[in-house]
């Protein structure tokens, strides 16, 4: 319906790739400008050694001042600061506060049934979940953060080329399948991790993501981008109803009798993936491509903030 | 033709397709709608639901019923249904159509004649001869027996008559009939008396069929002036029911335009032919009503016309002396009064005052003379038709008025004194009158035996004395003398008002008199008796519908005829002029009955009616389309694509048809909104326009040129404009524009004449055009260069004045800067305006000459100034002016002279009068 307006053409090679990659980098500053740089909860930051903007609130490496402390044996004559000496009798070292960052890799679902819009005004939720990816990576990485993209396959790193990386990534992103499973490949200890799909598909691989990440300590954030038209379901009359990829095909004589029925399912499956979250100490939420971009990443950036 | 009620078909076997209608049902009753493929994700949640129905597939009931219909009526359509098929009339032999042809046919005319087109149309099919009679204009000789095909191009030409057949001629007629023949009679349904005698002879040459319109005839009776109040009565032929009528009172408004001047509704009774009811009218209006009819009626008969039985005239009273306190019997004006206040309008004033009031009759009792101007008007007054009868007394007798030379306001002159007989002082008798000769205006008045006559004034006897007079007393002595001047008379009456000097005034005479002069108007008809002998000529009369045509072609009718005469070709109804007075006779007298006349048993009564036939094939078609097309929206919404993603476009599509439906009132509206919002954007402040040429490119310079005028003007002068606009002649207002910039461009199309007509009046209203050929003048003024052609072409149809090259003293160079030159991106000296009054001259001292009148419409130049002016945006300048400083110092002239150019055109001449400052300065002694 919608598929060529939302799909890369493959015509094109990489020149559109990086343009359209610049559009929805600029996109998501645009909708990260409005919120100050997010810091993301890292409750557990012993495992990592890479410096970061988490203060420990105790002495180690980082960039802040923590405090003077007299000399003590074991101390390595270059570690004295000698201008505070200079000032006393004794010999001070200076110690600066421990700092250290968190690592928040994200999933984008780009499977088929992403690129579905209910209308042709509508974004496709593909673009939402983009869009709402990199608003997230720009505002982690503002905050010093770590940010990676589980399926560029790195481990997450800092900084704006990161950025510059991700949105090419996103943009170049080939669809595969008709729908998205969760990929947990390269995910940290004691990290996090934010996915953002329909879960339409077989909600299987989906759990045994989740367990994975909770066997790593890993938690995060689900958000469910849906179109509207499939929270209502608007059709009627004789229907053969297809999925995006053509996979899987449904034939109803009255496609009205069975809105009821779809909406049940609908429900139970929010339920259910509601249900795993709270299990796994994830947190779930279903966003809609018809409305504000802004709600959605305001509640990503929620679910992600560092409570303290 | 197979018929079904009033519907019949011209190929009825076709119908039987409709029988395949039930197979059509079966089978589309098993097809289902075809399935929309649909991509939707959400398909996963929906595998394994199965449908709880599986019946719902086959198409409604509703649907089906709706496409059977549209196929019904395309069936229906092809076999050719007729609404009302004409059935052919049988028969054979010539064919005689009778109409009646009376006022009373009238108000169905059209439908008779509908009648008799089909009567005769028939007849020719069967190809019979066919006469068409008419009974209140009967054929001369035999029955004009013809073609039918004749008679069809003449039924046109057939009218009614306003009167009712002559019965006498009518039997004559019928009686003489000969051959066999089947007879038609159209009647209008009320009794004559020959109608028995002419259905008895028509019977005797073969079988007759009558044709009569249930519509009731109406008519209406003369109206009769009662205690003030006006009575009519409607009649009606046939007592069917209450009902009402509406009767409206027509006549000439103030401005001269008939309408009706007041309505009244008449109420029959259930079993009444009669209605009265009664009209108060004040006498103004009363006087202006020219006839009464029934509303809707249009008949003669329910038209009655107002003669100066309904009139009031308006009469002036005026006394040569005053009243003598407390001897109100011996006012000269009282016994006039006493007579004239039943009958006619008094009016009181001066003389001047008077006049201007247009009175009937002015009445002098005792007036010996009047003022120069007041005999002039007087005198016009009386040429266009007024009545000035005069009373003598002792003033007249006592002064020299009409002695030696006739008085113009005099019938005679009078001998010095007058007389007077029968006195104490004087001998003989008191003298009686004169039985009134035939040719008096008072003929046939009996001549009471007391009225005797004491003292009058004496005419001289001059030749034509004997002319002049129109009663006399026994002894030959003139007692009531007239004149005739223009339309109007003058009339002496030798004897005074009152009843010092004759008895006259006593008498009932004197009422009558005064009647039969018009002064006064009589309430009941005029009898035979008092119109004898006199002839009178029809001013208007009455067609059989109501409507008046002229009728001076007529000859005149005896005053006999009048009264008692039937109508007829020789006595129309219509108004009839007489000496004084106007007649009206009307179709419906005063004891006018409507009486419905009972044909006999055996006759065959057939109404007006005629259906015309109407072809019903392209209708039922037409529905079978809309029902098709309502067809293509139910299936769409039952198979769900008027909803989902795309329905929102089917949607629009629809309202889309819908909205064509008003197209041209928004456009209306467009446009009056498109003036509005020009005038709020126009307003606020000083904004200056640009006549758009159609030349983009021009266009947006001229733009351009003006928004830098305007900074400019902002920037140095109080003036602040908004910005400029671009102005359409064709459909813009102009009057919000003080200055209009025309560049001309051989690419503009003349503006229409509207156009021309708004810009004229712009012109002349006070806004100023600035004409630019932008060709630097290098042809000259208006010629050589295809600009200045075009100029000359578009500026021909403005009221330009005479122009002249701008003077050196012009108001224009000094009006904020002191110019000498006019640049722009040309610098050429030549630029026209207004040429200066003649008589401007140059004042010993002063600097210039004293122009102060006339702010020039116009501008014409050829300097480019509005390229000179253009900036863009950001306020630099557009295009390149000269070279170098010499060219920035071009520009700013340019700019200066734009300056200038606002000034003038905003505060007109003010600075003309800087002449006057040294002799101010000098007056203040500096």
């Amino acid at each position: 319906m919608s598929k060529a307006n939302t799909l890369p053409d493959p015509q094109n090679g990489q020149q559109p790739g990086q343009r359209s990659g610049q559009r929805l980098r600029s996109r998501s500053e645009t909708l990260a400008s409005t919120m100050p740089p997010l810091l993301a909860d890292a409750s557990h930051l012993a495992a990592t050694v890479v410096l970061g903007a988490h203060g420990r609130r105790r002495s180690g490496m980082g960039d802040e001042f923590w405090q003077y402390r007299p000399m003590a044996v074991g101390d390595e004559a270059r570690m004295i600061d000698w201008r505070r000496s200079a000032r006393s009798d004794g010999q001070f070292i200076k110690e600066k506060e421990w700092q250290a960052a968190q690592s928040v890799l994200i999933w984008v679902d780009g499977s088929q049934s992403m690129t579905f819009s209910g209308d042709p005004d509508r974004v496709t939720k593909s673009d939402r979940a983009r869009l709402l990816a990199l608003a997230m990576s720009v505002l982690l990485v503002r905050g010093g953060e770590r940010v990676g993209l589980s399926s560029i396959g790195q481990l997450p790193r800092s900084g704006p080329v990161q950025l510059v990386r991700i949105a090419e990534a996103l943009t170049s992103e080939q669809t595969t399948g008709d729908y998205g499973v969760p990929e947990t490949k390269g995910l940290p200890f004691r990290s996090r991790a934010i996915f953002v799909s329909d879960f339409m598909g077989d909600l299987a691989p989906v759990e045994a993501a989740l367990a994975k990440a909770a066997d790593r300590g890993v938690r995060g954030a689900m958000l469910q981008v849906l179109d509207p038209t499939e929270e209502s379901f608007p059709f009627d009359g004789r229907t053969i109803f297809e999925s995006m990829g053509g996979s899987l095909r449904h034939e109803t004589l009255k496609a009205g009798d069975l809105r009821g029925r779809y909406l049940e399912r609908l429900a139970a499956r929010k339920d259910r993936l509601a249900h795993l979250a709270r299990q796994t100490g994830w947190q779930f939420h279903t966003h809609h491509s018809d409305t504000s971009a802004q709600a959605a990443l305001l509640w990503l950036y929620r679910a992600t903030e560092r409570v303290s | 033709m197979f018929t079904l009620g009033p519907i019949g078909f011209t190929a009825p076997l076709l119908l039987l397709v409709l029988l395949a209608l039930p197979v059509l049902w079966l089978v589309l009753r098993a097809v289902p709608p075809a399935p929309i493929l649909r991509r939707f994700p959400g398909v996963a949640l929906l595998l394994g639901l199965s449908d709880d129905e599986t019946t719902t597939d086959r198409t409604p009931w509703w649907l089906l019923v709706l496409r059977m219909l549209a196929v019904a009526l395309v069936i229906a359509g092809f076999a050719g249904p007729v609404l009302n098929p004409q059935s052919e009339r049988a028969g054979s032999g010539p064919l005689l159509i009778v109409m009646d042809a009376t006022w009373a046919d009238a108000r169905d005319w059209q439908n008779r004649i509908d009648r008799v087109e089909t009567l005769v149309s028939d007849a020719g099919r069967a190809g019979r001869t066919v006469a068409i009679v008419r009974l209140t204009d009967l054929p001369q000789g035999d029955l004009p027996f013809q073609a039918a095909a004749d008679w069809a191009a003449r039924l046109g030409g057939l009218t009614p008559n306003p009167w009712t057949p002559d019965a006498g001629k009518v039997t004559d007629w019928a009686t003489q009939l000969t051959g066999q023949f089947e007879s038609f009679w159209l009647s209008d349904g009320l009794f004559h008396a020959a109608r028995t005698t002419v259905l008895a002879a028509l019977e005797s040459h073969g079988p007759v069929t009558v044709f009569e319109s249930p519509r009731p005839v109406l008519a209406l009776r003369p109206a009769v002036l009662e205690d003030g109040v006006v009575k009519l009565t409607a009649l009606r032929a046939r007592a069917t029911g209450e009902s009402v009528v509406a009767i409206a009172a027509r006549g000439l408004d103030p401005a001269g335009t008939e309408r009706v001047l007041a309505s009244i509704e008449a109420r029959f009774a259930a079993q009444a032919t009669e209605a009265q009811v009664a009209l108060s009218l004040p006498a103004e209006l009363r006087n202006r009503v020219t006839r009464f009819e029934i509303t809707g009626a249009r008949s003669a008969g329910a038209v009655t016309l107002t003669d100066d039985g309904l009139k009031r005239r308006e009469v002036a009273l005026i006394a040569g002396r005053d009243d003598r306190e407390g001897l109100e019997l011996l006012s000269p004006l009282h016994y006039l009064k006493q007579a004239l206040v039943p009958t006619a309008d008094l009016i009181d004033g001066t003389l001047e005052d008077i006049l201007l009031a247009n009175p009937d009759a002015i009445i002098f009792a005792d007036v010996a003379r009047v003022s120069g101007p007041e005999q002039d008007a007087l005198l016009e007054w009386i040429e266009n038709g007024g009545l000035l009868l005069r009373f003598a007394g002792p003033g007249l007798a006592g002064s020299d008025v009409s002695r030696s030379t006739l008085d113009p306001l005099m019938p005679v002159r009078l001998r010095e004194g007058g007389r007077s007989v029968g006195g104490a002082m004087s001998w003989g008798e008191p003298k009686t009158l004169r039985p009134f000769a035939g040719d008096s205006p008072f003929y046939g008045l009996p001549v009471p035996e007391e009225v005797n006559v004491l003292a009058q004034v004496m005419a001289q006897p001059d030749p034509d004395l004997a002319e002049k007079v129109i009663a006399a007393l026994t002894d030959g002595t003139p007692l009531v003398t007239r004149k005739r001047i223009g339309q109007g008379q003058v009339i002496l009456v030798h004897v005074t008002a009152n009843a010092e000097w004759s008895s006259l005034p006593l008498s009932g005479l004197f009422v009558q008199m005064l009647e039969r002069l018009a002064i006064s108007t009589r309430s009941t008809q005029p009898g035979i008796d008092e119109l004898g002998g006199t002839t009178w000529a029809p001013r208007n009369v009455l067609n059989a519908f109501g409507g008046l045509a002229d009728g001076s072609d007529l000859p005149g009718v005896t005053g006999e005829m009048l009264v008692a005469g039937a109508l007829g070709p020789a006595l129309q109804p219509g108004i009839y002029d007489g000496e004084d007075r106007q007649i009206a006779v009307n179709v419906a007298r005063a004891d006018t009955v409507l009486v419905p006349y009972a044909w006999p048993a055996r006759i065959t009564i057939q109404g007006l009616g005629v259906s015309a036939e109407t072809v019903l094939k392209g209708f039922a078609l037409m529905v079978a389309l809309a029902l098709l097309a309502a067809d293509i929206v139910a299936s769409l919404f039952l198979s769900g694509r008027l909803r989902g993603p795309r329905g929102g476009l089917l949607t629009a599509l629809v309202v889309g048809f819908a909205a064509l439906a008003l197209p041209a009132d928004t456009r209306a509206q467009g446009t009056a909104q498109d003036a509005d919002a020009l005038a709020l954007l126009a307003t606020p402040k000083v904004v200056l326009g640009h006549v758009v040429t159609g030349d983009p490119a021009l266009d947006a310079m001229a733009q351009a040129g003006l928004s830098g005028l305007s900074d400019t003007l902002f920037r140095r002068t109080s003036i602040e404009p908004a910005e400029p606009m671009a102005v359409n002649l064709e459909t813009d207002e102009l009057a919000f524009f003080p200055f209009l910039y025309w560049p001309v461009s051989t690419r503009q199309p003349m503006p229409s004449v509207e156009a021309y007509t708004r810009l004229n009046r712009y012109l002349r209203s006070g806004g100023m055009i600035l004409f630019d050929t932008r060709d630097a003048h290098i042809g000259g003024f208006g010629s050589g260069t295809p600009e200045g052609n075009k100029l000359q072409q578009l500026a021909r149809p403005l009221n330009i004045p005479p122009l002249e090259p701008i003077p050196s003293d012009h108001v224009l160079t000094r009006t904020f800067y002191l110019l000498q030159d006019f640049p722009g991106r040309y610098a050429s000296r030549d630029v026209w305006v207004e040429a200066s009054a003649r008589d401007a001259e140059q004042i010993e001292g002063m600097p210039f000459r004293n122009l102060n009148d006339g702010v020039t419409p116009v501008v014409i130049g050829g300097n480019d100034w509005a390229a000179a002016w253009a900036v863009d945006a950001r306020g630099a300048a557009l295009y390149p002016v000269g070279r170098g400083y010499a060219g920035e110092r071009q520009r700013e002239i340019a700019s200066r002279f734009g300056v200038n150019l606002l000034m003038y055109v905003l505060t007109g001449n003010y600075k003309s009068d800087q002449v006057h400052v040294p002799a101010l300065l000098d007056r203040l002694g500096q």
